[in-house]
Protein backbone atom coordinates (compact mmCIF):
# COMPACT_ATOMS: atom_id res chain seq x y z
CA UNK A 1 0.00 0.00 0.00
CA UNK A 2 1.36 3.70 -0.83
CA UNK A 3 1.61 6.09 2.33
CA UNK A 4 -0.08 9.35 1.38
CA UNK A 5 0.33 10.60 4.49
CA UNK A 6 1.58 10.35 7.90
CA UNK A 7 1.79 12.54 11.00
CA UNK A 8 3.19 11.81 14.49
CA UNK A 9 2.07 13.38 18.03
CA UNK A 10 4.24 12.85 21.21
CA UNK A 11 2.00 11.89 24.34
CA UNK A 12 3.40 12.47 27.52
CA UNK A 13 2.51 10.44 30.34
CA UNK A 14 -0.21 11.71 33.02
CA UNK A 15 -0.95 14.76 30.78
CA UNK A 16 -4.45 15.00 31.44
CA UNK A 17 -4.95 18.53 30.06
CA UNK A 18 -3.82 17.91 26.70
CA UNK A 19 -5.38 14.37 26.05
CA UNK A 20 -7.70 14.57 23.40
CA UNK A 21 -5.39 17.21 21.43
CA UNK A 22 -3.63 14.59 18.56
CA UNK A 23 -7.35 12.59 18.86
CA UNK A 24 -9.31 16.31 17.83
CA UNK A 25 -6.45 16.74 15.30
CA UNK A 26 -6.91 13.72 13.77
CA UNK A 27 -10.05 13.93 13.29
CA UNK A 28 -9.81 17.27 12.00
CA UNK A 29 -7.51 16.49 9.44
CA UNK A 30 -9.54 12.89 8.56
CA UNK A 31 -12.82 15.29 7.82
CA UNK A 32 -10.41 17.56 5.45
CA UNK A 33 -9.65 14.75 3.28
CA UNK A 34 -13.00 13.92 2.86
CA UNK A 35 -13.80 11.22 5.53
CA UNK A 36 -16.50 10.87 7.14
CA UNK A 37 -19.57 9.54 8.75
CA UNK A 38 -19.39 6.24 10.92
CA UNK A 39 -15.57 5.59 9.94
CA UNK A 40 -14.37 9.06 10.82
CA UNK A 41 -15.97 8.53 14.35
CA UNK A 42 -14.90 5.05 14.88
CA UNK A 43 -11.23 6.54 13.96
CA UNK A 44 -12.07 9.84 16.38
CA UNK A 45 -12.81 7.14 19.41
CA UNK A 46 -10.01 4.45 18.96
CA UNK A 47 -7.81 7.33 18.60
CA UNK A 48 -8.95 8.98 21.59
CA UNK A 49 -8.80 5.92 23.99
CA UNK A 50 -5.23 4.87 22.32
CA UNK A 51 -4.37 8.22 23.40
CA UNK A 52 -5.57 8.24 26.73
CA UNK A 53 -4.23 4.88 27.48
CA UNK A 54 -0.44 6.35 26.61
CA UNK A 55 -1.56 9.44 29.51
CA UNK A 56 -2.81 6.92 32.52
CA UNK A 57 -0.46 4.02 31.53
CA UNK A 58 2.46 4.49 29.37
CA UNK A 59 5.60 6.18 30.47
CA UNK A 60 5.49 8.58 27.14
CA UNK A 61 4.72 7.58 23.51
CA UNK A 62 3.66 8.39 20.25
CA UNK A 63 0.88 8.28 18.34
CA UNK A 64 1.32 8.14 14.42
CA UNK A 65 -1.94 8.65 12.28
CA UNK A 66 -1.06 6.65 8.57
CA UNK A 67 -3.05 7.83 5.79
CA UNK A 68 -3.08 5.45 2.69
CA UNK A 69 -5.57 5.41 -0.63
CA UNK A 70 -7.99 2.82 0.68
CA UNK A 71 -7.68 3.01 4.64
CA UNK A 72 -6.28 5.20 7.88
CA UNK A 73 -3.58 3.79 10.17
CA UNK A 74 -3.10 4.03 13.65
CA UNK A 75 -0.27 3.33 15.72
CA UNK A 76 0.67 3.67 19.37
CA UNK A 77 3.96 3.19 20.42
CA UNK A 78 5.20 3.79 24.17
CA UNK A 79 8.47 3.43 25.79
CA UNK A 80 6.89 1.42 28.70
CA UNK A 81 6.08 -0.02 30.89
CA UNK A 82 4.87 -2.66 29.59
CA UNK A 83 1.70 -4.95 30.02
CA UNK A 84 1.86 -8.35 31.92
CA UNK A 85 -1.10 -9.85 30.99
CA UNK A 86 -2.52 -8.87 27.77
CA UNK A 87 -5.30 -11.35 28.14
CA UNK A 88 -6.58 -9.62 31.23
CA UNK A 89 -5.65 -5.80 29.70
CA UNK A 90 -8.36 -7.01 26.55
CA UNK A 91 -10.55 -8.46 28.83
CA UNK A 92 -14.00 -5.66 29.15
CA UNK A 93 -14.14 -4.39 32.73
CA UNK A 94 -10.17 -5.08 33.90
CA UNK A 95 -8.21 -2.01 34.33
CA UNK A 96 -4.76 -1.10 36.71
CA UNK A 97 -5.47 2.71 35.99
CA UNK A 98 -4.50 4.41 39.17
CA UNK A 99 -6.79 7.04 41.51
CA UNK A 100 -6.27 9.97 39.46
CA UNK A 101 -7.75 8.35 36.43
CA UNK A 102 -10.24 6.81 38.19
CA UNK A 103 -11.44 10.31 39.77
CA UNK A 104 -11.67 12.02 36.21
CA UNK A 105 -13.86 9.08 35.07
CA UNK A 106 -11.59 7.05 33.20
CA UNK A 107 -10.05 3.54 34.05
CA UNK A 108 -13.51 1.54 33.37
CA UNK A 109 -11.60 -1.04 31.78
CA UNK A 110 -13.25 -0.12 28.43
CA UNK A 111 -10.29 1.25 26.06
CA UNK A 112 -8.94 -1.94 24.23
CA UNK A 113 -12.05 -4.01 23.98
CA UNK A 114 -13.44 -0.21 22.31
CA UNK A 115 -10.14 -0.02 20.13
CA UNK A 116 -10.77 -3.42 18.80
CA UNK A 117 -14.52 -2.95 18.32
CA UNK A 118 -14.09 0.29 16.70
CA UNK A 119 -10.73 -0.56 14.35
CA UNK A 120 -11.59 -2.85 11.26
CA UNK A 121 -7.83 -4.44 12.07
CA UNK A 122 -6.42 -4.11 15.73
CA UNK A 123 -2.94 -5.89 16.90
CA UNK A 124 -1.37 -5.08 20.06
CA UNK A 125 1.80 -6.60 20.78
CA UNK A 126 3.66 -5.77 24.95
CA UNK A 127 6.16 -7.27 27.47
CA UNK A 128 6.85 -5.91 30.76
CA UNK A 129 9.62 -4.08 30.86
CA UNK A 130 9.58 -3.07 26.97
CA UNK A 131 7.09 -0.61 25.50
CA UNK A 132 3.67 -1.52 24.24
CA UNK A 133 2.54 -1.44 20.48
CA UNK A 134 -1.27 -0.99 19.14
CA UNK A 135 -1.84 -0.69 15.32
CA UNK A 136 -5.49 -0.21 14.30
CA UNK A 137 -6.37 -0.09 10.45
CA UNK A 138 -9.95 1.79 9.42
CA UNK A 139 -10.74 0.55 5.43
CA UNK A 140 -12.20 4.18 4.43
CA UNK A 141 -14.04 2.75 1.50
CA UNK A 142 -16.67 0.11 2.92
CA UNK B 1 -36.07 18.23 18.59
CA UNK B 2 -32.77 20.84 18.49
CA UNK B 3 -30.76 22.10 20.99
CA UNK B 4 -31.94 25.70 21.81
CA UNK B 5 -35.68 23.56 22.27
CA UNK B 6 -33.75 21.27 24.55
CA UNK B 7 -32.14 24.13 26.76
CA UNK B 8 -36.00 25.48 27.07
CA UNK B 9 -37.51 22.09 27.55
CA UNK B 10 -34.91 21.36 30.72
CA UNK B 11 -34.85 25.10 31.66
CA UNK B 12 -31.05 25.19 31.23
CA UNK B 13 -29.00 27.86 30.70
CA UNK B 14 -26.64 27.73 27.76
CA UNK B 15 -23.11 28.02 29.26
CA UNK B 16 -21.11 28.63 25.50
CA UNK B 17 -22.24 31.50 24.19
CA UNK B 18 -20.63 31.58 20.73
CA UNK B 19 -21.81 27.49 20.19
CA UNK B 20 -24.55 27.88 17.28
CA UNK B 21 -27.51 25.81 19.11
CA UNK B 22 -29.16 24.46 15.97
CA UNK B 23 -27.55 21.02 16.41
CA UNK B 24 -30.79 18.05 16.45
CA UNK B 25 -31.19 16.12 19.53
CA UNK B 26 -31.16 12.52 18.44
CA UNK B 27 -31.07 10.57 21.50
CA UNK B 28 -30.16 11.04 25.47
CA UNK B 29 -27.48 9.21 27.69
CA UNK B 30 -26.77 10.01 31.13
CA UNK B 31 -23.15 8.70 32.60
CA UNK B 32 -20.21 9.70 34.61
CA UNK B 33 -17.88 7.41 33.75
CA UNK B 34 -16.20 8.29 30.58
CA UNK B 35 -14.63 5.19 29.55
CA UNK B 36 -18.21 4.01 29.52
CA UNK B 37 -19.58 6.71 27.36
CA UNK B 38 -17.11 6.65 25.12
CA UNK B 39 -17.77 3.34 24.50
CA UNK B 40 -21.89 4.20 23.91
CA UNK B 41 -21.54 7.79 22.86
CA UNK B 42 -23.33 8.53 19.90
CA UNK B 43 -23.98 11.68 17.07
CA UNK B 44 -26.41 13.64 18.40
CA UNK B 45 -26.50 12.72 21.83
CA UNK B 46 -27.75 15.19 24.65
CA UNK B 47 -25.30 13.66 27.40
CA UNK B 48 -25.78 14.48 31.10
CA UNK B 49 -23.06 14.21 33.42
CA UNK B 50 -21.80 16.10 36.83
CA UNK B 51 -18.03 15.57 35.32
CA UNK B 52 -16.97 19.55 34.55
CA UNK B 53 -13.38 18.77 33.26
CA UNK B 54 -11.96 19.02 30.03
CA UNK B 55 -11.74 15.75 29.13
CA UNK B 56 -15.74 15.55 28.92
CA UNK B 57 -15.60 18.16 26.03
CA UNK B 58 -12.87 15.86 23.89
CA UNK B 59 -14.92 12.91 24.45
CA UNK B 60 -18.14 14.85 23.34
CA UNK B 61 -16.77 16.28 20.32
CA UNK B 62 -14.97 13.24 19.07
CA UNK B 63 -18.28 11.14 19.54
CA UNK B 64 -20.17 14.27 17.37
CA UNK B 65 -22.89 14.54 20.34
CA UNK B 66 -25.53 17.30 20.46
CA UNK B 67 -24.78 18.91 23.17
CA UNK B 68 -23.36 18.06 27.30
CA UNK B 69 -25.97 18.97 30.30
CA UNK B 70 -24.60 19.38 33.60
CA UNK B 71 -27.61 18.60 36.01
CA UNK B 72 -28.29 20.78 39.47
CA UNK B 73 -27.19 23.96 38.73
CA UNK B 74 -23.35 23.07 38.37
CA UNK B 75 -21.04 24.84 36.23
CA UNK B 76 -17.85 24.24 33.98
CA UNK B 77 -14.63 26.35 34.64
CA UNK B 78 -13.59 29.04 32.29
CA UNK B 79 -11.05 27.10 30.50
CA UNK B 80 -13.06 24.20 29.97
CA UNK B 81 -15.82 26.53 28.48
CA UNK B 82 -13.17 27.95 26.45
CA UNK B 83 -12.50 24.38 24.47
CA UNK B 84 -15.79 23.86 24.25
CA UNK B 85 -16.67 27.42 22.38
CA UNK B 86 -13.57 26.32 20.62
CA UNK B 87 -14.54 22.87 19.62
CA UNK B 88 -18.18 23.96 18.98
CA UNK B 89 -19.80 21.42 21.70
CA UNK B 90 -23.02 23.30 23.58
CA UNK B 91 -23.00 22.90 26.92
CA UNK B 92 -26.13 23.27 29.07
CA UNK B 93 -26.31 24.14 32.85
CA UNK B 94 -30.20 23.49 34.04
CA UNK B 95 -31.10 23.18 37.29
CA UNK B 96 -33.00 19.73 37.37
CA UNK B 97 -31.42 16.54 38.56
CA UNK B 98 -30.31 14.16 35.67
CA UNK B 99 -33.39 11.96 36.26
CA UNK B 100 -35.52 14.44 35.60
CA UNK B 101 -33.45 16.21 32.69
CA UNK B 102 -34.03 12.57 31.14
CA UNK B 103 -37.79 12.45 32.58
CA UNK B 104 -38.50 15.22 30.48
CA UNK B 105 -36.78 14.19 27.10
CA UNK B 106 -38.13 10.77 26.81
CA UNK B 107 -41.58 12.35 27.34
CA UNK B 108 -40.74 14.27 24.68
CA UNK B 109 -39.88 11.27 22.75
CA UNK B 110 -36.06 11.54 22.60
CA UNK B 111 -35.07 7.99 22.50
CA UNK B 112 -31.80 6.38 24.01
CA UNK B 113 -30.46 5.17 20.77
CA UNK B 114 -30.29 7.69 17.76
Amino acid sequence: MEELFSISYPVAAADYASAGKASTDIKRRLKQLGVGGDVLRRVAVASYEVELNLVIHSQGGELTLKIFPDAAQLISADVGPGIPDLEMAMREGYSTANDEARSLGFGAGMGLPNMKRNADEFDITSAPGQGTTITMLFRLQQ
Amino acid sequence: MNVSELCTLIEARNQTETVPMDKEVLCGYVCDLLSWVMAHGEEGMAWVTVQTHLNVIAVAALADMACVILPEGITMEQDVLEKANAEGMCVLSSGLTAYEICGRLSAQGIPAHG
